[in-house]
């Protein structure tokens, strides 16, 4: 059974200090005699969801009605994922860090609107990205409202948190209704007590250039019909239930996760 | 100066003449157990209701008097007992007048940490608050009304008193008296059972427990956490809504009468499986008698419909067939979340 202390949330408070910090610096450096050093403004990221395109909220839940890269037509009846690690890189390769999380909650439509716990300074970023899931570090601590969401992942399946959590129906070759748990989490091997990792599931999503000239909100679109299209054409019939042991599952998720997420409007106000 | 000196005697006499002047009932903030404060986010307690100890009491008091039903003969208590950890033992409970309802008494023990406040089977109340206030006025359960009530507890030698020291105000309402019980609610916290000090690393399972616990946590046996909680989660319940296989056909719709949404027919609240040793029967009709059929339900009875969750597995097979053995396993450690420390707090009893 892993306890954890306490005293890792407080410490994890203090690392997200302290990288907002050393971040503000570089950007204090950067612009040195700009007027404009201390301007800093509120950034919000905004998740929207679509299907190859259609927009896809929690009023179209538990209607089956898409259909995925195999053919087979489905509903979506549960939606939610973490993103964590928001990072905003600078034009001379500065680095400003939030080392937190938001977990976007579609069936409950909470988590699509997240505000930045810190003020973001003005200018022109390279690239704005996240992490979709939790990095290995990351997901080691233990994070009460995750907890309360109830979204971990068990030790004897490595531990942690989903990434995701993805649940619905689909209609089997016999047409009739099946459900389906797509669960992404950390690839897990000989789940037990003594787990081995094959690789890496978590991945960074970069949503490229960013100009952030005033308060900001910056779209963040999900295309839902990719986690089962590229590169693995996902056959609902083989890969349904039981995923979370299934580390070859949870390395396709990985591949067709790449091409999910991009970046919308950025709006300015 | 001489209006000044006035009005100074004025505010005085003012000061003077009010019942409550300069009182305050005393703080009482809940208590909350480790095991929850490491682990999961602060429990809901409203702005206007904050905990004190003379609502706390009076919410005691009147949870367990029988003031509240229209013939005096039953309380809160009549169905939500200490000693089966706030339900009762019925498949369904009985009103005043013999009549049975159509669910089973909820157990009530941390609801403070329902944190989306939807309670009861179907998520119908949205408060405590608001929940306390449906039993009294319903037909099948205190048939009483709460004009009547009120009156009753107004023409009371202690409860304006006791109104008083709580709210400050002898004037009593359905308002306040809601509230009260609500406060005396929320202080049923239950993080006691050995499964809990095994957690704080003060108690150790056997290895058929601990079998259980595996069994519990995985996807390819029992699946039970998605939506009854984990280690990590003390709760033991996700506070969520679930078509959990019970019926093809609905004759009672949960959630979905509630809502007027086809999609949430015959989905109920995942209870806590916290004190299961003693709050048979189970389900929202009580209709298992024992832990071995709620067991073997989710093992071999799954029953499909187009509303149950996602969640459930291998519905072909009517569920995720365990072996006798695992059956006994998932059993021992469950047993381990019963907290008998819960039902002998003596401020839990009246």
């Amino acid at each position: 059974m892993k306890k954890k202390a306490p005293y890792e949330n407080k410490l994890q408070k203090q690392v997200l200090i302290i990288l907002v910090t050393l971040g503000l610096s570089f950007f204090s450096c950067s612009t040195d005699g700009d007027s404009t050093q201390n301007f800093q403004v509120a950034t919000t990221f905004k998740f929207t969801h679509n299907w190859d395109g259609a927009p896809v909220t929690n009023s179209d839940f538990n209607t089956i009605q898409y259909t995925n890269e195999n053919g087979e037509m489905l509903s979506i009846e549960r939606l939610r994922y973490v993103i964590s690690d928001i990072t905003f890189t600078g034009a001379q390769g500065e680095i400003l860090t939030f080392e937190a999380h938001n977990l976007v909650d579609v069936t409950n439509d909470n988590g699509l609107l997240y505000t930045l716990s810190t003020l973001v300074p003005i200018g022109n970023y390279s690239n704005v990205s996240f992490t979709f899931g939790l990095n290995n570090t990351y997901n080691t601590g233990n994070y009460p409202d995750l907890n309360a969401a109830n979204f971990n992942v068990p030790d004897n399946l490595g531990g942690g948190y989903h990434y995701m959590q993805f649940d619905g129906k689909y209609l089997d070759t016999n047409s009739d209704e099946q459900g389906f748990n797509y669960h992404a989490i950390r690839a897990v091997d000989n789940p037990g007590p003594n787990p081995i990792f094959p690789q890496d599931t978590f991945f960074t999503v970069n949503l490229g250039p960013v100009a952030i000239a005033n308060v900001t909100e910056i779209e963040v679109e999900a295309d839902l019909a990719e986690w089962f299209k590229n590169p693995n054409t996902w056959d609902l019939n083989i890969y349904n239930q039981m995923l979370m042991p299934n580390s070859d599952a949870q390395i396709m998720m990985f591949e067709n996760g790449q091409n999910v997420f991009s970046l919308g409007d950025v709006t300015q106000q | 100066m001489r209006k000044r000196c006035f009005f100074l005697i004025l505010l005085t006499c003012l000061n003077c003449s009010n019942d409550d002047s300069g009182y305050e009932p005393t703080p009482q903030p809940l208590s909350i157990p480790e095991i929850f404060s490491d682990n999961i986010i602060p429990p809901v307690i409203p702005t206007d209701n904050r905990q004190t100890l003379e609502g706390v009491a009076l919410g005691k008091k009147l949870f367990f008097d029988e003031i509240l039903s229209a013939d005096g003969t039953k309380s809160c208590a009549s169905c939500h007992s200490p000693q089966s950890a706030f339900t009762d033992n019925s498949p369904t409970s009985i009103g005043i007048d013999g009549i049975a309802g159509i669910r089973n008494s909820m157990p009530i023990f941390n609801l403070a940490w329902n944190y989306n406040e939807r309670f009861t089977w179907d998520g119908k109340e949205l408060s405590l608050e608001r929940q306390a206030e449906e039993p009294v006025q319903n037909p099948i359960e205190l048939h009483s009304n709460w004009d009547n009530v009120i009156e009753r507890l107004q023409a009371h030698p202690e409860y304006p008193e006791l109104f008083r020291l709580a709210f400050k105000t002898s004037t009593i309402t359905k308002e306040l008296t809601t509230k009260a019980i609500a406060q005396f609610e929320r202080t049923l916290i239950s993080a006691n059972s050995k499964f809990d000090r095994y957690s704080l690393g003060q108690a150790t399972l056997t290895s058929q427990e601990l079998n259980g616990l595996d069994i519990f946590l995985r996807e390819d046996k029992g699946d039970c956490f998605h939506c009854h909680g984990n280690p990590n989660n003390p709760l033991w319940t996700d506070n969520d809504f679930h078509n959990n296989g019970l019926d093809s056909n609905f004759s009672d719709l949960g959630l979905g009468a509630v809502t007027g949404d086809p999609n949430d027919n015959g989905k109920f609240r995942s209870p806590s499986l916290r004190n299961l040793a003693y709050t048979a029967p189970y389900m929202h009709d009580g209709r298992f008698t024992t832990l071995d059929e709620v067991i073997d339900h989710y093992s071999e009875g799954l029953q499909n419909s187009p509303t149950i969750d996602p969640l459930m597995k291998q519905l072909a097979q009517g569920g995720v067939q365990l072996t006798l053995q695992e059956k006994a396993d998932l059993k021992a450690f469950l047993l381990t979340l019963s907290d008998p420390s819960f039902l002998n707090n003596p401020d839990f009893h009246n």
